[in-house]
């Protein structure tokens, strides 16, 4: 690693680092700290009472009247962000990369698929609960005149976890086809037509240059859309079905983990306002998080550099 | 056989195109609509927008959580950008002991989403500080306990824009960029500008700066961009109405649901929309290449 390192002096590298370090350690690192003391004690939100209970709470999860339910939104969770996953990346690595082949128009195309980067999961969580209101939504009137049915997309609970899944990956199609243009920009053209000359037909190009090529890209994607399914998608799911993706009674509202920290932590969730117990499941997230962010770390890193050459 | 197929990549892509425009367009026609005709699937454009973007502005708040929003998402773009950048000059121009210690440190709060820390970040801002001098010192005097019991107190910002702002301002994503834009900078320059007698502030200033234009503004859509769109902070630590965001504030003008006026809330969601909208669209050559940029290092 070459060295840059120029200017000489003890105190302003530390002075320069100083208020990024006061931030994190005190409104990440400590809070991540308290995560795990906050996780080993019994909180009650509502009579503001708290008492060591040890991993009281860590069993509760698995033992407790919220086990069954916290295991559902565990693997609708995991699904989840499978489905955004694998529907949102696949089609926008297949959109981008027809939107940066020389055709009439690409440009035009490209503008016209990337202006919703900035879609927040609340507008769109909005869209689609009017659209899909079962009783007053457009698509339940189209469905109504033409096939005289009216599905309850909101409170059903498979076809709420279709429409959530929907809306996600629709959010993130705008986010992924930028990330997939920037990097097809630095794929040089030489590479696809000298294939083009040895006679290689278009899906082989796409699989034997441009997949490997965008592999780089596509691992920092699996990560920020998996960052957005566990965490962000948030937004989108309180408005749209208020806690969804749905499961069947007994474990009907439970949605998604965050879904659940915020209304174990706030409203309640089950009778307990325990904030060790919402604290303890977000630590359980947290190392998802951390056995991810390796991942990322150590294989995302070494494609990049592959990429490069 | 050629010809076909370049007709079949402008249909998908005009497919494509359709199904990431259509919730918006569909949103944008119905903020358009008289009442009666919004509860229809009719989708001819009505002359109501201004009407419902009147309403929605003045009777449903929406000025006043667009107005909050803009104020704690140019706050944290600016705070953030700059502490970056600063931490960036760090750990790229300066020698100093336990630099890697000091990056890793930084680079592993990538792996604490705010999301995951909502229950203790809650205590951090909203227990109120100590209130005598006598009580901060005893407190401080004991690391063990401050560490390892939970938070007795807080910074007492709960309903302010300091609880929404102060968090934010540092960043592992920004830190990260900036360190590989600088270090792809030649060290010839720096060389010179030390040479000439330049201090580090005037390197940052007349060499760094201007030469950090693609990775300044490729930040500054990702943060306004995240700042502008955060629902689950706000949503728990903000409990006024007044001083709400505009994510959680569509919610509130959505309410209940009993005679919801969704012409508004349509032009409530396409106004929220229009700001991180602009400045994806002024900054997007910086973005992608300061993006590409970064990628390929």
């Amino acid at each position: 690693m070459k060295d840059n390192a120029v200017f000489r002096s003890r105190v302003l590298p530390w002075l320069l680092l100083l208020p990024s370090f006061l931030i994190l350690l005190t409104f990440l690192y400590y809070p991540a700290i308290q995560a795990w003391v906050l996780s080993l004690h019994r909180s009650n939100l509502f009579l503001g009472t708290r008492r060591f209970v040890g991993l009281d709470n860590y069993r509760l999860m698995f033992t407790g009247a919220l086990a069954e339910k916290y295991i559902q939104v565990v693997l609708q969770t995991f699904l989840y962000g499978l489905l955004v996953i694998v529907f949102g990346i696949g089609l926008s690595m297949v959109i981008a990369a027809l939107a940066s082949q020389r055709i009439p128009g690409a440009r035009i195309y490209r503008l016209l698929l990337i202006w919703p980067f900035a879609l927040s999961p609340a507008v769109a969580g909005t869209i689609f609960l009017f659209m899909f209101n079962p009783d007053i939504g457009s698509v339940n009137q189209v469905l109504d005149a033409l096939f005289g049915v009216k599905p309850r997309w909101l409170d059903t609970p498979t076809l709420a976890f279709a429409l959530v899944v929907a809306a996600s990956v629709w959010k993130n199609l705008g986010y992924n086809i930028v990330f997939y243009l920037a990097a097809l920009q630095n794929i040089p053209h030489e590479l696809s037509e000298a294939a083009a000359i040895d006679g290689a037909g278009p899906v082989q190009r796409f699989l034997r240059i441009t997949f490997p090529m965008l592999s780089p890209m596509t691992f920092f994607l699996v990560f920020t859309n998996l960052t957005f399914a566990f965490f962000e998608s948030f937004g989108l799911i309180d408005i749209l079905t208020k806690g969804g993706p749905v499961g069947f009674p007994p474990m009907d509202a439970a949605g998604v983990s965050t879904t659940m920290i915020y209304q174990v932590t706030l409203d309640g969730f089950g009778g307990s306002g325990n904030t060790g117990l919402a604290a303890a499941l977000g630590n359980v997230i947290l190392f998802f998080v951390v056995v991810m962010t390796l991942l990322q770390f150590r294989y995302g890193g070494r494609r990049v550099q592959y990429g490069d050459n | 056989m050629a010809s076909r197929r370049t007709w079949l990549v402008h249909l998908i892509l005009i497919v494509a195109c359709a199904v990431v425009a259509f919730p918006i367009l569909f949103a944008l026609v119905k903020a358009t609509q008289i009442r009666s005709a919004v509860l229809s699937p009719s989708l001819i454009p009505g002359d109501q927008l201004l009407e419902n973007v009147r309403n929605v502005f003045l009777n449903a708040n929406l000025l006043v959580f667009m107005r909050n929003s803009f104020i704690v998402a140019v706050a944290v773009t600016v705070g953030k950008t700059t502490l970056s950048l600063m931490a960036g000059m760090a750990l790229v121009y300066f020698r100093f002991p336990f630099k890697r210690g000091v990056f890793g440190l930084i680079l592993l709060t990538l792996m604490m989403p705010v999301e995951v820390l909502v229950v203790p970040l809650f205590d951090v801002i909203s227990l109120q500080p100590p209130h005598t001098w006598a009580e901060f010192a005893s407190w401080i005097a004991r690391p063990d306990k401050i560490l390892f019991e939970p938070a007795r107190y807080g910074f007492g910002w709960a309903n302010t824009y300091l609880a929404m702002i102060v968090p934010f301002l540092a960043s592992a994503t920004g830190t990260f960029l900036f360190r590989q834009h600088f270090m792809a900078i030649p060290r010839s320059l720096a060389d010179a500008a030390r040479i000439d007698g330049a201090s580090p502030w005037q390197f940052l200033h007349s060499v760094l700066v201007p030469m950090s234009w693609n990775t300044i503004g490729a930040l500054a859509v990702i943060e306004f961009v995240y700042v502008w769109n955060q629902y689950l902070w706000p949503k728990v630590i903000i409990r006024r109405e007044e001083l709400q965001v505009v994510q959680v504030g569509l919610n509130l003008i959505i309410g209940t649901g009993e005679g919801v006026q969704w012409g508004y809330v349509m032009a409530g969601a396409i106004l929220s929309l229009l700001p991180p909208l602009v400045v994806f669209m002024l900054l997007q050559e910086q973005f992608m290449r300061g993006f590409a940029l970064s990628e390929s290092k």
